[in-house]
């Protein structure tokens, strides 16, 4: 078995020309992750550019209403840029400096991760290329402004279904095209090993801070994390220290779209099977010949049709659960958590509230559910006005 | 020896690639058809994938149009099938893995077998990961080919020790398509390789698209490959392409032919295969 395997998942199924890259990628990551100036940098970062800790909240008015088990969330939404992509991304920066490149380029879905390479780009004066799906550019027209904002140069893909993972495969191209100066800022824990190992340990920070702040307020672990899954980084972020703690269930979250039973789905673990792609085996949503499907949900974040491979392996053990979550829930929670508790989610993050709001009352109060708030919902507003048939501009 | 082998027993090989469906499967055999009268030594056949990641724009798009218009892989054996009934020259499959893993890895190979296909090209799949598919072609009797990249440098040694069939070098950084100079060495990639594999025919391709282009790659190596100068012929005639296709390939073949000659201290012209003008 090759390198970088989750179970059977995982590997480097990339062209010959990639393989020096990520070779040259691990040997640097193996090399700076325990390396303390490294990580005592990482941390500098962390804490005093993009605010962390972050807060884990008590949800007390959505715990009185749902009437079951106690609610917090992790308030991954006040990081700067307004999601957990952030993390990784300073993560991957400051290791491509180290490795002297001067170019990062990244693919991005809502734009939060495009937003967020974009931020470290211009923090550490490096050139930045955004890819984004043509369709998703118009999804998420204030994020693209933002990139250019910050001096990125957002490039418009056009191909296949021009969404996340067309972005994807243009980013990909671009590596193979440009190496030398360029580090592929990879925004999930999916793709050819290295990144998913290296995205997850940048994202972990999520569940050890939950761990540390659960036990201050508390003095035990939670019950349930839930977490929304596109490819999967704020989940295994929310995940990762809990693994190891059998009592806790991992919850992920899947966008179902308009429905499992309907084309118009991205839920991977409930619609799709194993494969091969962007670097991985994981489960994938393709047709019977293995032509990689078009796939839908409200959220472009959660809008990709795999899954990271430490995921793909969770499900197999049956040590993490996936569910879906239909646009409609996923609505109806993202406008309940804003006026229930004044928090206004990202919509990917409305994913896993939505799950929370069915899972709550039927545990008992002396539960804790912790639910990761990725990101905030400020870039959804007018998108989710719209699938209530309001119009407004932004 | 393998039938891949054959191709390059006669001088360098000059071998094309087309994808299949585009713009419908009649016109991609007729166009295999021109392609084998025209000279081409091994031709390889594009199955096209969803997300072709390792192609430029031209033979994406031509990825794109054959599945709009519906073309599965079955509908692919069927026509090789045909075209197997008298076309002899050595024919190679090219696709992602996920085409073949996800119909069966070896449900596919024995299928490929059984129609005549003599080998694989799966440009996703790097050595490191060969093993997945490695088991299946051999006990069907196909070549899985190798590929090292101008990034490969000391794994060329490796690459080329464990590859069968012929290695196909990639001349350029970055994905298929037309280039108007290829500046990498391929004579050096070419040294390490048959260092490594003296019997291993090298053919080179990515960014081929003129005759003095082939020539001259042909002449650094055993071979030319050409990829997206002739899905750009297909794009551009639909199905009126293969007599275009034919003449094309015909015009390369025989310039990678003549270096070949050229190569054996035989006088231009004298391969058998006159010469144009």
């Amino acid at each position: 078995m090759s390198k970088g395997r989750f179970g059977i998942h995982g590997g480097q199924y990339i062209p010959e020309a990639l393989m020096n890259a990520v070779i040259e990628l691990e040997d640097a990551y193996n090399h700076y992750k325990d390396d303390p100036d490294f990580q005592r940098e990482l941390t500098e970062l962390l804490n005093e550019y993009a605010g962390r800790p972050s807060r884990l909240y008590y949800a007390r008015r959505m715990t009185v209403d749902l009437g079951g088990a106690k609610i917090y969330l992790k308030r991954e939404d006040l990081n700067h840029t307004g999601a957990h992509k952030i993390n990784n991304v300073l993560g991957q920066a400051l290791l491509a400096r180290k490795m002297g490149k001067k170019r990062l380029i990244a693919e991005t879905g809502a734009g939060q991760h495009g937003v967020a390479t974009a931020t470290a780009a211009a923090l550490f004066g490096m050139e930045c290329v955004v890819f984004m799906g043509e369709e998703d550019t118009r999804r998420q027209a204030l994020n693209v402004y933002k990139m250019r904002l910050l001096g990125a140069k957002v490039v418009p893909v056009t191909t296949g279904t021009a969404t996340l993972k067309d972005a994807c495969s243009a980013a990909f191209r671009e590596w193979t095209a440009r190496m030398d100066d360029t580090h592929y800022c990879l925004g999930s824990v999916m793709g050819p090993h290295p990144f998913p190992t290296i995205v997850r340990d940048f994202q972990a920070v999520i569940s050890r801070e939950i761990k540390e702040q659960l036990w201050e307020k508390e003095g035990k672990l939670p019950d349930a994390v839930i977490a929304c899954v596109g490819g999967g980084s704020n989940a295994i972020g929310a995940f990762y220290h809990f693994i190891g703690d059998p009592s806790v269930r991992l919850i992920g979250c899947e966008a179902a779209g308009r429905g499992v039973d309907t084309p118009d789905t991205a839920a991977t673990i409930a619609t799709g099977r194993l494969g091969i792609f962007h670097g991985m085996k994981s489960y994938f949503c393709q047709d019977q010949y293995g032509q990689i499907a078009p796939v839908w949900s409200i959220s472009a974040g959660l809008d990709y049709p795999g899954i990271g491979p430490e995921h793909a392996m969770l499900h197999d053990t049956g040590r993490a659960e996936y569910v879906p979550v239909t646009d409609e829930e996923a609505v109806g929670a993202f406008e309940y958590l804003s006026r229930t508790e004044g928090i206004i989610p990202a919509i990917e993050s409305a994913h896993a509230v939505a799950h929370a709001v069915k899972l709550a009352p039927a545990m008992g109060k002396d539960k804790i559910i912790v639910i990761n708030i990725s990101g905030r919902g400020d870039k959804d507003c007018a998108s989710v006005a719209r699938y209530r048939g309001e119009d407004i501009s932004e | 020896m393998s039938r891949i082998k054959d191709a390059f027993s006669h001088g360098k090989a000059f071998i094309p690639f087309l994808t299949c469906g585009d713009p419908d499967l009649e016109t991609t055999e007729t166009a295999v058809r021109a392609m084998a009268a025209a000279g081409a030594d091994l031709i390889e056949l594009g199955i096209p994938f969803s997300d072709p990641t390792a192609e430029g724009p031209v033979i994406q798009a031509a990825n794109e149009r054959a599945l709009a218009a519906g073309i599965t892989t079955d509908q692919i054996f069927e026509m090789v099938r045909r075209l197997r009934k008298d076309v002899t020259v050595p024919m190679v499959f090219m696709t992602y893995a996920n085409v073949v893993f996800s119909y069966g890895t070896d449900c596919f190979l024995a299928a490929a077998a059984e129609i005549g296909m003599d080998g694989l090209i799966l440009p996703d799949v790097p050595s490191e990961e060969k093993g997945e598919f490695v088991p299946a072609c051999r006990a069907h009797g196909l070549d899985l080919i190798s590929l090292a990249a101008p990034t490969s440098a000391d794994r060329i040694t490796r690459i080329a020790g464990e590859a069968e069939g012929f290695l196909y070098l990639v001349s350029s950084l970055g994905v298929t398509g037309v280039r108007g100079e290829i500046t990498t060495d391929i004579g050096g990639m070419v040294s390490l390789a048959r260092a490594a594999n003296p019997s291993l025919p090298c053919a080179v391709g990515f960014g081929i698209s003129t005759p003095e282009q082939a020539s001259a790659m042909a002449a650094a190596s055993d071979g030319a490959i050409v990829g997206s100068a002739i899905v750009r012929l297909m794009e551009r005639y639909g199905r009126q392409a293969p007599p275009y296709i034919g003449e094309y390939v015909r015009s390369m073949a025989d310039a990678v032919h003549r270096a070949g000659a050229a190569a054996r201290g035989e006088s231009p012209g004298c391969a058998g295969r006159p010469g144009p003008g």
